[in-house]
């Protein structure tokens, strides 16, 4: 069974944008996209670890900061001509609040 | 239920329209295709390269039957589409098939015309235009015979370079005295012919051929000039008519074309027609490029999506024949209106002369060195006012900058092992196979696939002439989108913002047809660029989240995710106070490494997110403001100790840097901005390579512009001198606003004059209406724009969000969580 960990009210996520959460020592990035959709991935760019949380939000897809990788938020994994792949979470909203399974 | 397009032609022209649709949609149309050679899409301009050897068939084709199959298009190769019923929407074929449609695109090409000359019935009388064509012509040669190619031309010179590279003889003739006469001129057709000559080709200039003699297949010509030989195969490259007899069967208006409109429809709007078989504007055209810019608006079209139309093209040919670098565009003749600069090495083998007309290029013929075909094209099509260029432009773009480093090597002189994007370690070689075999096209292709010149950008010019030499012909440099959701530039889009009105970039995607509904990383920042400089920041609010990381969080972001904080040091000038406050601060936050920068300012690395906010609020309680080191805007303004101490000085630099900094800090521009002042002409404090360099001396200031220190160092220009300080002011004002409203987002000063001319930019600073005019902009969007950006985001409570929600472990266990502070 999953275990649902409640992170906050959802309109404490900017749209278009992230907040990181801090689990023990993992950094997780919860973004909302313009539709109002919830992601959960790892802080960590599968290319040279940049912090995604401050990376650019379009469609369902943030650019990292550092060097403009394409990330699919909904599943990690780098766009175009890149390669490589990120932890992603399972997110829901309930109640206006955020809930994420590690 | 998907729409039937059919497409009569499985050539070039008419596949690349079906790929640039697919790129809008893949979902609109069933397709199918009739091809009347037995082959897949291959590459015809390729020909001369099958004839001469130097490739094989597979190596031409663009388009495999993968290709055809991943997309479900139907293609009936070998069946020629016999007529048109365009009452009922029906295409019949040559095997029976009857096909209703939609959409109807012809693309029949065009085929040899051979003018009448007797004896050119017989066999092996034979043009060149289709593998077909090639292939026979190949079984025909033969070391003991003779070989004829009528025609002067791109196509008949490929053709007898390519059968003389057998070890045949051949002889050219051509009708006009000059080879090459409607790309070439006389001089540029000698050397040419010259060059040729050693491969072994005879030439016959002035002649035409009086008639061919044989018993059913060729055996003997006679030519105008008397002369017989005997020969077994005449080759025609006479020229190209339109195919156009299935469309003027159907009904269609035709000329010397199937006539088509702006958007390559023709007289029953269904049915549309590309490439060699249209009239455009009383226009034909043979060569791809053209035929290549057609397909992109042909796409549009039929996806529905509105565009400008098509509006012509000019043209440009390479002759592909190795070892020959050859090259003209656009009216390389001239006449008594224009003028021309001509180099002419006939030792060296080295030949260029522009065309110009009213300080513009009209018209470019390159021989022997072709390394900066791309940039003349380039000043051409942008009619670009090359005034100032003149003494030095036929030297190319190198000695323009004095740079012997980046952008300007001739890379046909660079080995493929040799690195030429320093950033990602690529080499020449690298960017050609990736060229060749992924079939990239464009510039952004080469960068997102290879990574050369992905990122600081320095090694782009290089890269676009390996993909000009690489793709010859086939290169088509006209405007690519700012990334790709769009296929609009820069230009377009600043013209479309500055005549509409918009609440925010998410209304100009739409307007523009943007492919993407929120844009990119890309574009999605320069849009919003745009409208700040059309509208303020009163009437339209800076998106954050159109921002990238560090306008967005107003610090430098690093590597390992910290941020460093810059506060402002006005002039570069500090006191002992401040910077107590400044130590004091760095040791409260355990600021791991603190360095003086180049700009005369401290910046301290290794603050971590969270930290920001409060020592903001410090740096703030002690006087200080951002210094917005992070900024596309006002960066520093360096000095030099002036007259206040120095022996030398003649103006009080570090005062008028203090009074620089003041008026401009706050502002943003397409780019970051430095400003220098240095007080005698010494120039201490480097004001010949900053975006505004200030230089005193005794009667006054000097002011120089667009210098840079970057990547690639460029020296200021000098705009002019000026005698007073509040003339300074009203300059500084009036260059920075026009800057901000005239370049494209993220082009420097140095790149935008480089782009537009020093005299264009000098035409509007030194006209004082214009001027204060915009120094008056400047001044209204400064009421705005001077507010410390650090307190605004504490004050707004943006800086909320930089905190991270922490949870416990007990938090997860009982599934509650809470915000920290």
């Amino acid at each position: 069974m999953a275990n649902w960990i409640k992170i906050t009210e959802v309109e404490n996520i900017p749209s278009m944008g992230s907040r990181v959460v801090l689990v023990d020592k993992t950094e997780i990035a919860i973004f909302k996209t313009k539709d109002g959709s919830i992601f959960a991935i790892n802080n960590i760019c599968p290319h040279k670890q940049g912090k995604l949380a401050e990376g650019l939000v379009h469609g369902k897809n943030v650019t990292c900061p550092l060097h403009n990788w394409d990330i699919d938020l909904s599943s990690g994994e780098a766009l175009g001509n890149d390669s490589g792949c990120t932890n992603v979470y399972e997110s829901k909203i309930e109640n206006d609040t955020v809930f994420i399974s590690l | 239920m998907k729409e039937k397009l059919i497409v009569i032609g499985n050539g070039m022209s008419g596949l690349r329209t079906i790929e640039d649709l697919f790129d809008i949609t893949k979902d609109k149309y069933d397709i199918t295709i009739f091809g009347e050679e037995p082959h897949l899409n291959y590459n015809r301009i390729m020909l001369s390269y099958l004839l001469s050897g130097e490739k094989t068939f597979e190596e031409t084709i663009i388009n495999h039957q993968t290709w055809y199959d991943e997309h479900n298009i139907t293609l009936h190769k070998g069946d020629k589409a016999i007529s048109i019923d365009k009452e009922n929407k029906k295409v019949l074929s040559q095997s029976g098939k009857e096909l209703e449609y939609d959409k109807l695109l012809i693309a029949t090409g065009s085929k040899a015309f051979i003018p009448p000359t007797p004896g050119s019935e017989l066999e092996n009388v034979i043009a060149f235009r289709t593998k077909l064509d090639s292939d026979t012509i190949l079984d025909l040669i033969s070391k003991d015979q003779t070989a004829v190619v009528v025609g002067g031309g791109l196509l008949g010179l490929e053709a007898a370079y390519g059968i003389a590279m057998h070890g045949i003889k051949t002889i050219l003739v051509h009708r006009s005295g000059s080879i090459m006469s409607q790309q070439l001129d006389s001089t540029g057709g000698r050397l040419l012919q010259k060059n040729l000559e050693k491969y072994g080709i005879e030439f016959k200039l002035n002649t035409t051929i009086e008639k061919i003699e044989g018993d059913g297949k060729v055996e003997s010509v006679t030519f105008t000039d008397g002369v017989t030989v005997e020969s077994n195969i005449v080759v025609f490259a006479t020229g190209i008519v339109p195919n156009t007899a299935l469309a003027k069967e159907a009904g269609l208006d035709t000329k010397k074309g199937i006539l088509v409109n702006d958007h390559l429809q023709t007289s029953d709007k269904s049915i549309f027609a590309i490439g060699e078989c249209v009239e455009h504007n009383e226009n034909t055209y043979g060569l791809v490029a053209p035929l290549y810019e057609q397909a992109k608006f042909c796409a549009k079209k039929l996806a529905d999506v509105s565009s400008d139309g098509y509006s012509g093209s000019t043209l440009s040919t390479r002759l592909k024949i190795s070892g020959v670098d050859l090259f003209s565009a656009g009216d390389y003749l001239g006449d008594e209106t224009t003028e021309e600069l001509i180099l002419l090495d006939e030792k060296a083998g080295v030949y260029k002369k522009l065309v110009i007309y009213d300080d513009k290029i009209i018209g470019i013929v390159l021989y022997g060195d072709t390394a900066d075909a791309s940039w003349y094209l380039k000043l051409l099509k942008e009619h670009t006012d090359i005034s100032d260029l003149r003494t030095k432009i036929l030297f190319g773009k190198s000695a323009l900058s004095g740079d012997t480093g980046h952008g300007g090597d001739d890379v046909n002189a660079i080995a493929d092992d040799e690195e030429i994007c320093g950033c990602n370690g690529v080499c020449k070689g690298d960017v050609v196979t990736a060229i060749q075999e992924r079939d990239l096209k464009t510039i952004g292709e080469v960068k997102s696939c290879t990574k050369a010149g992905a990122s600081c950008g320095s090694c782009l010019g290089i890269v676009e002439q390996i993909l000009v030499n690489t793709l010859g012909d086939e290169y088509n440099d006209t405007v690519e989108g700012i990334c790709d959701c769009c296929d609009v530039g820069h230009k377009e889009i600043k013209e479309c913002i500055d005549t509409n009105e918009f609440d925010n970039v998410y209304d100009v995607f739409r307007k523009l047809n943007w492919k993407t509904e929120d844009g990119c990383a890309k574009c999605r920042p320069a849009i919003n660029y745009y409208l700040l400089v059309k509208y303020n920041d009163d009437k339209y609010q800076n998106d954050k989240r159109s921002a990238l990381v560090n306008d967005r969080n107003f610090a430098n972001i690093q590597k390992d995710g910290t941020y460093s904080v810059v506060p402002r040091i006005w002039g570069g000038l500090t006191t002992a106070q401040e910077l107590k406050d400044i130590a004091d601060i760095a040791v409260k936050y355990d600021v791991p490494t603190i360095k003086f920068t180049g700009g005369q300012r401290l910046d301290m690395f290794g603050v971590t997110k969270e930290q920001l906010a409060p020592m903001w609020k410090d740096l703030n309680d002690c006087g200080f403001v951002s210094g917005q080191a992070y900024a596309k805007g006002l960066r520093t303004v360096k000095t030099c100790v002036g007259n206040t101490y120095c022996r030398f000085g003649t103006q009080d630099s570090m005062g008028m840097g203090v009074k620089l900094e003041k008026l401009t800090w706050g502002s943003w521009t397409p780019h970051k901005y430095k400003i220098a002042v240095s007080g005698c002409p010494r120039n201490c404090a480097e004001a010949t390579i900053k975006d505004f360099g200030v230089i005193a001396v005794d009667s006054g200031w000097e002011i120089h512009i667009a210098g840079n220190g970057g990547i690639k160092v460029r020296v200021t220009d000098l705009l002019c001198k000026v005698e007073t300080d509040e003339e300074l002011f009203e300059y500084t004002k009036g260059f920075m606003q026009f800057y901000r409203e005239d370049a494209y987002y993220l082009e420097r000063t140095a790149h935008w004059i480089e782009r537009v001319g020093f005299e264009y930019i000098k035409n509007v600073m030194l006209n004082d209406k214009k001027r204060k005019y915009y120094a008056l902009r400047f001044e209204e969007s400064q009421k705005s724009a001077q507010v410390d950006p650090w307190a605004k985001a504490i004050k707004d409570g943006f800086t909320k969000e930089f905190d991270p929600i922490v949870i416990k472990p007990e938090d997860s266990e009982s599934f509650e969580a809470k915000e920290t502070n």
